[in-house]
């Protein structure tokens, strides 16, 4: 597993209870009481550390590799009969941006997310999570199709942003999030989102517009990286951890922002050490989220969608 | 208060209210051909380079007078918002930022609103000023917008926009984020009242502003050789390495690839604008005798090319 930096104690104990368990496999040593003991200190020491990451500990957290991501919260049981569909009808399928059709708890639904990739492969097939314009036309026919057939739309945003290039530029990278963002506000269905690692900017809020937006407690949503920012606005990218603060991206900071609508708490040290428990909880989240908005007819809940966004700012600031 | 405030004449305003010119501003440089323009003389021309067509930006409160028909329009109010809702601080306060800006440009935030009408068409105009922190929208800038939209929507008016935009105003973080679907739901409002929603793209449109409102009008007309994207150059060039190509997010770039209906100078603005207007909302065409209902000063430098 990647290891942080700030996690160190941990990753220490960690080896050392390694190294024990190779010890006893050769002999008749009974070291599970020592081994319990550190168990626990590792225990003692990830809560520790995680009851209070700063911002720019938790914009490692939600960045790290081994969080789940989109895919592996669909194929991991989030979602059963995943049938993914492809293609713009345009120019391009683009992999950053997966979706299709499944089942969420025996619901219909359609699904929608940014995948990052799990290793060089998968990453580059996927361009790190950083969709071009064919991506989010893909995510706008496949809402205007969940919209069609009544089904509700479930995104699990994760993405360090819109991808910066010549070609998404020409093929107008600004128009597909602008529509996107529009699509979202316009479809009669339920759409939940929620934000499983990272919340970047333009790229992020292009599937984010929804009814309720979740928020896993170690994920950030942010207008621009905290390295971006910080080379902005301090002159230096070495500035990144005092633009994380700076910026309120974190979970806590936006729920009492009123930007997002809840956290969901993570396994104790971050997703990336119990994904299984993530993917759980996270679908106890959509379903709750799902049954508050499924005694709205179309109308209402376009009103509501529509009141929560215009009605932000107004509320929960000093 | 009401909306409406005070009926502003920029012209008259102008021969009162301004103070004179010191020496060393009477002269400025254009970005386009290096040369030296008389200030005065610029600025009767809509700040355009007489020598290259350049056009250099534009004060809004100017910007709106040559845009309404005889000069002649009301301010519309924006509700406050609450200033500095993070507290964010970077080498300076934003407080300070925002109140440096505030001091300088004597206005709230980086937009302008007015209404009157244009070619004879009901029509409410916002504008960035770019000069504001780069034009940056933070909530005070969203709230103009869904303000303009709603005036639009209540008095039947067309609702045009003119951003000119760094993008998103990073200090006041995700709550800027969220004025994309705010603008975007004062779009629709507009639209969906049956209402002409036209953008007009001027230099630049960067970021959060090209990717919300920006990109869902009606009609996307932008200035001669505006910039116009999502990524900045720079961030393009750095994480890519790629070269741009030569006009990359120019107003005509972006016509060529779909995303600009029309590109026009500035002079041309007005006169366009309003044989839009009126086609939509289904007005006569004006008697050719009088002229259109320009009444702007009379064009000079170089047309459109390209």
């Amino acid at each position: 597993m990647q290891s942080l930096d700030f996690e160190k104690p941990v990753t220490d104990l960690e080896a050392k209870i390694e190294e024990l368990r190779h010890l006893s496999d050769g002999g008749p040593m009974n070291i599970a009481g020592e081994i319990g003991k550190l168990q626990d200190k590792v225990k003692r020491q990830l809560q520790a550390l995680y009851g209070k990451l700063t911002p720019a500990q938790k914009v490692q957290v939600a960045r790290h590799a081994d969080r789940p991501h989109c895919l592996d919260y669909i194929q991991g049981g989030l979602i059963e009969d995943f049938t993914p569909l492809a293609g713009d009808r345009a120019f391009a399928e683009d992999q950053a941006i997966i979706g299709g059709l499944g089942r969420f708890r025996g619901q219909p639904c359609v699904v929608i997310g940014q995948e990052r990739g799990n290793d060089t492969e998968s990453r580059i097939r996927h361009n790190f999570g950083m969709a071009k314009p064919e991506g989010y036309r893909k995510a706008q026919r496949l809402m205007h199709l969940a919209d069609r057939f009544g089904l509700p739309i479930v995104t699990l945003v994760d993405t360090a942003g819109a991808f910066p290039g010549v070609e998404a530029e020409a093929r107008g990278q600004a128009e597909a999030i602008a529509r996107s963002v529009e699509v979202c506000l316009q479809v009669g269905v339920p759409l939940i989102v929620t934000i499983i690692g990272e919340g970047g900017s333009g790229g992020a809020i292009a599937l984010a517009a929804g009814d309720r937006v979740l928020m896993l407690e170690h994920a950030i949503y942010s207008v621009i990286s905290p390295e971006g920012c910080a080379s902005i606005l301090w002159r230096s990218a070495s500035h990144a951890a005092e633009a994380a603060a700076a910026l309120r991206l974190t979970a806590q900071d936006l729920l009492q922002l009123g930007i997002i609508d809840r956290i969901i708490p993570e396994p104790l040290g971050g997703a990336q050490r119990a994904p299984q428990d993530m993917i759980a909880r996270v679908g106890d989240a959509i379903a709750s989220a799902l049954n508050d908005v499924s005694g709205l007819d179309k109308k209402a809940l376009l009103a509501a969608r529509h009141e929560k966004f215009l009605g932000m700012g107004k509320k929960g600031l000093a | 208060m009401s909306w409406l405030t005070n009926l502003v004449r920029p012209k008259i305003r102008g021969l009162v209210g301004e103070k004179k010119d010191m020496p060393d501003n009477l002269w400025e440089k254009c970005p386009g051909c290096s040369a030296m323009l008389f200030k005065r003389e610029l600025e009767d021309n809509l700040n355009v380079c007489r020598a290259c067509g350049h056009h250099l930006k534009l004060d809004p409160v100017k910007r709106l007078g040559s845009l309404f028909d005889g000069g002649a329009y009301r301010l519309v109010e924006v509700p406050k918002v609450p200033q500095d809702p993070l507290k964010f601080r970077d080498q300076k306060r934003y407080a300070d930022r925002l109140k440096d800006a505030q001091n300088k440009s004597k206005r709230q935030d980086a937009i302008v609103v007015g209404e009157g009408s244009v070619g004879g068409v009901k029509t409410v105009i916002a504008v960035f000023d770019f000069g504001f922190m780069g034009g940056s929208m933070g909530m005070g800038v969203g709230e103009a917008i869904v303000t303009a939209a709603r005036r639009a929507v209540a008095s039947k008016s067309a609702l045009v926009v003119l951003p000119a935009s760094g993008g998103a105003r990073m200090q006041e973080g995700a709550l800027s984020l969220m004025q994309m679907p705010r603008t975007i739901i004062a779009a629709n409002q507009v639209k969906t009242a049956g209402l002409p929603f036209i953008v007009v793209l001027t230099d630049p449109t960067t970021g959060g502003v090209t990717a919300s409102f920006a990109m869902v009008g009606d009609i996307h007309i932008a200035e001669r050789g505006a910039q116009i994207g999502f990524a900045g150059a720079r961030v393009i060039e750095s994480t890519i390495r790629e070269t741009l190509p030569p006009g990359f997010q120019r107003a005509e770039y972006l016509r060529d690839h779909g995303m600009i209906d029309i590109v026009v100078t500035r002079h041309e603005l007005p006169e366009t604008l309003g044989r839009i207007l009126r086609f939509l909302r289904k007005e006569k065409a004006p008697r050719r005798d009088q002229g259109p209902f320009l009444t702007g000063p009379v064009p000079h430098g170089a047309k459109a090319k390209g």
